[in-house]
């Protein structure tokens, strides 16, 4: 399905945040087509911006960005935006759900962005099946859950909506940046299964980002920010 | 579907925010409401002003203003200095370039309504509106002496009916001493409305108010009015001995400069000869001054309006933040999260608008009855139409422009944030 075989390709990368010194220096760095990848590091090295940066949302200094088989430095900001719609599903920490959506509206909220995500489907009908399908895989099958306001849901169900809704679609990464950090240690373990089951199921490529070691050995590989940034001392705070 | 899908977030955005967006949304239909009012009064005032008068091509009466003329022939407002002797009328109706003239008396009053002396010709050639006659509800025009047609008004807030005897009283007061109660006339006609200053006047015949004076020639009762009868009276010569004012029409209205210059330049007993659509004109600009404030006002007040949409949106925009990292995520770009927000500004631009025009309706549903029972005449040409419309669109492309101050900070913000969901 995905010909490269090779989801992210990172090769002279360097980032400066405006006004800051170096943040990310990247000779190399290489994440296979269907891969569960665990990037692991602590607080402020720079996990999340690399995330953007893979992301599309913010732009290098330096160096080249496969993703996807799209070269991103070759593209426009508006083109890097819809390799984002169509390929991509994020996963934030916290506050991923738009609060004037219903469930049912946030899960399907990244095929209003993407064409392609949305021509997975040959009905609108078929589209709505496979968000109740993914709710319910997440262990969210409540009957009146789909049309219930995202306030009204607990920390951890805000995350499994976050987590239908990266998958909506089936796009080709699931980027996730400490999606399990609200959540209780039950909780973590089981949520990051989940996602695991679902990225596998849709030959996905997850990149999980987290400081906590412990989920580590879930994944097939581990990668500390750390050993592949060359900037090793972080800018500014301890 | 991108554009609509953009739309139907903008929608639900405000309809999550619903008590501010409301209030929002009240204050920009009240700034509308109020242009409108004002905009809609504005022009019903300039109509029904245009229209008193119409197919008269001159009017003349004693030297004076030209509005001053206007105001007391037409508007009946005001005493005139002096006025037109009897034979002076009829020389000027004997002038081969003219082809009706209409004398009219005016000074009498009946419990606040104006009375009006004329003759037949007045009720054959007045004109109003786009050359609308004079037309009878009931009744017909005065025959007799004392016979009297009265204006739709008059009818309608007196409760007067045909055969209803009137009491003229000398002069404008409407109550007091000065009653010609010994000369009863009698209502014969009822006109239909017509909007203008008729509506509120009684018609009596030019030798009627010659036989209501017989005896108050020195313009307070002489002691031996009484004596003298009705039918005495009716054997008098009852034309009278000058005239307030002369509505003429010509034959032919190319001439009309010509004729009034030559009436103007008369020597003897000299006169002003006024065009009554120019003096109406210049009578406007006097008002003009006083138009032009109230629409720089009204004007004020939509844009009070505008800066209630943007301070609601731009204090909105912090806790917005994660939602627009969130809408990034999925792939929305920062050509979106402008358009998003520039649309929640047009939309509370556009329903604030549209609410201010159904108030404006219902505001003109509820004035109206009350204008017909006091003006006896209701605000003319204010059902929705291309004013609204262009309101509406102005007021919504204004929004739709301011919201692009939030929609940019918005963008910056979001571009600057990269993915991370910030507070
Ligand atoms: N929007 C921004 N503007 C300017 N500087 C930023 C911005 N976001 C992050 N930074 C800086 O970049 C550095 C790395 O931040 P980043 O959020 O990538 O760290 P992180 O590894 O994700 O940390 P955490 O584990 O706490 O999420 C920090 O020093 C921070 O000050
Ligand atoms: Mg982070």
């Amino acid at each position: 399905m995905n010909s490269t075989a090779i989801t992210i390709e990172i090769s002279d990368l360097e980032y400066a945040w405006p006004n800051q010194g170096p943040l990310l220096q990247l000779k190399s760095f290489t994440v296979a087509a269907g891969e569960s990848l665990c990037l692991l590091g602590p607080s402020g090295t720079g996990k999340s911006t690399l995330l953007s940066l893979i992301a599309g949302v913010l732009e290098p200094q330096k160096g080249r960005l496969q993703v996807c088989g799209s070269a991103l430095e070759a593209l426009s900001s508006h083109q890097r935006d819809q390799l984002r719609a169509d390929h991509i599903g994020i996963i934030f920490q916290m506050f991923n759900l738009v609060p004037y959506l219903s469930v049912l509206q946030n899960v399907l909220l990244p095929c209003r962005f993407s064409p392609r995500r949305r021509n997975r489907f040959e009905r609108p009908e078929s589209m709505v099946e496979d968000a109740k399908r993914l709710l319910c895989q997440l262990g969210l099958d409540a009957p009146d859950l789909l049309s219930r306001p995202v306030r009204d849901l607990s920390v951890g169900q805000q995350q499994r909506v976050a987590a239908a809704r990266a998958m909506i679609g089936a796009p080709e990464l699931i980027i996730a940046d400490e999606p399990t950090s609200a959540l209780d240690r039950d909780n973590r373990n089981r949520f990051v299964r989940l996602l695991q089951d679902e990225a596998k199921a849709s030959g996905a490529t997850l990149l999980f980002v987290t400081h906590d070691q412990g989920l580590a050995s879930q994944f097939d590989r581990t990668v500390t920010l750390d050993d592949i940034n060359h900037i090793t001392t972080p800018t500014g705070t301890a | 579907m991108m554009e609509t899908s953009i739309l139907s977030l903008a929608a639900a955005s405000l309809r999550n925010r619903l008590g501010s967006a409301t209030l929002t949304i009240l204050a920009v239909a009240l700034s509308v409401t109020l242009f409108l009012g004002v905009e809609k009064s504005r022009t019903a005032m300039r109509t029904s002003f245009d229209n008193t008068i119409s197919g008269t091509e001159l009017i003349v009466g004693a030297p004076t203003g030209a509005t001053n003329l206007l105001l007391h022939a037409v508007f009946h407002i005001g005493t005139p200095q002096a006025e037109l002797s009897w034979s002076r009328y009829q020389e000027i109706a004997a002038r081969p370039d003219i082809a009706w003239a209409a004398p009219v008396i005016l000074g009498d009053s009946h419990r606040g309504f104006d009375v009006l002396a004329t003759n037949q010709t007045y009720f054959d050639h007045y004109k109003f509106g786009r050359d609308r006659s004079l037309e009878l509800a009931s009744g017909e025009i005065m025959t007799d002496i004392f016979d009297a047609v009265v204006g739709a008004s008059v009818a309608a807030e007196l409760g007067y009916d045909i055969g209803t005897p009137l009491i003229l009283s000398h002069g404008i007061e409407s109550t007091g001493h000065a009653h010609h109660d010994d000369r009863p006339f009698r209502i014969v006609g009822i006109l239909k409305p017509t909007g203008t200053p008729v509506d509120r006047t009684v018609h009596i015949g030019l030798e009627g108010l010659t036989a209501m004076h017989v005896g108050w020639e020195t313009g307070s009762r002489h002691h031996l009015a009484d004596s003298i009868t009705t039918e005495m009276i009716r054997s008098f010569d009852l034309t009278p001995d000058s005239v307030s004012a002369v509505f003429i029409g010509l034959k032919d209205k190319t001439t009309i400069l010509q004729t009034r210059r030559a009436l103007n330049s008369q020597r003897e007993e000299p006169v002003t000869a006024i065009i009554p659509g120019q003096t109406l004109t210049q009578l406007w600009r006097l008002v003009g001054t006083f138009e032009r404030l109230l629409i720089g006002v009204s004007i004020f007040v939509i844009a009070v309006g505008m800066t209630s949409i943007l301070t609601s949106m731009l204090s909105s925009l912090n806790e917005r933040r994660r939602e627009m990292s969130v809408l990034r995520a999925v792939g929305a770009g920062p050509r979106h999260i402008l358009m998003l927000l520039v649309s929640e500004c047009g939309l509370l631009g556009l329903i604030g608008a549209s609410a201010g025009v159904c108030f404006t309706q219902i505001l003109i549903l509820v004035i109206n009855p009350v204008l017909v029972s006091t003006v006896g005449m209701e605000l003319a040409g204010t059902a929705p139409g291309l004013t609204d419309f262009l309101t509406v669109v102005s007021v919504s492309v204004l929004a739709l422009i301011i919201g692009f101050w939030p929609a940019w900070t918005a963008t910056r913000n979001s571009i600057g944030d990269g993915l991370a969901i910030k507070l």
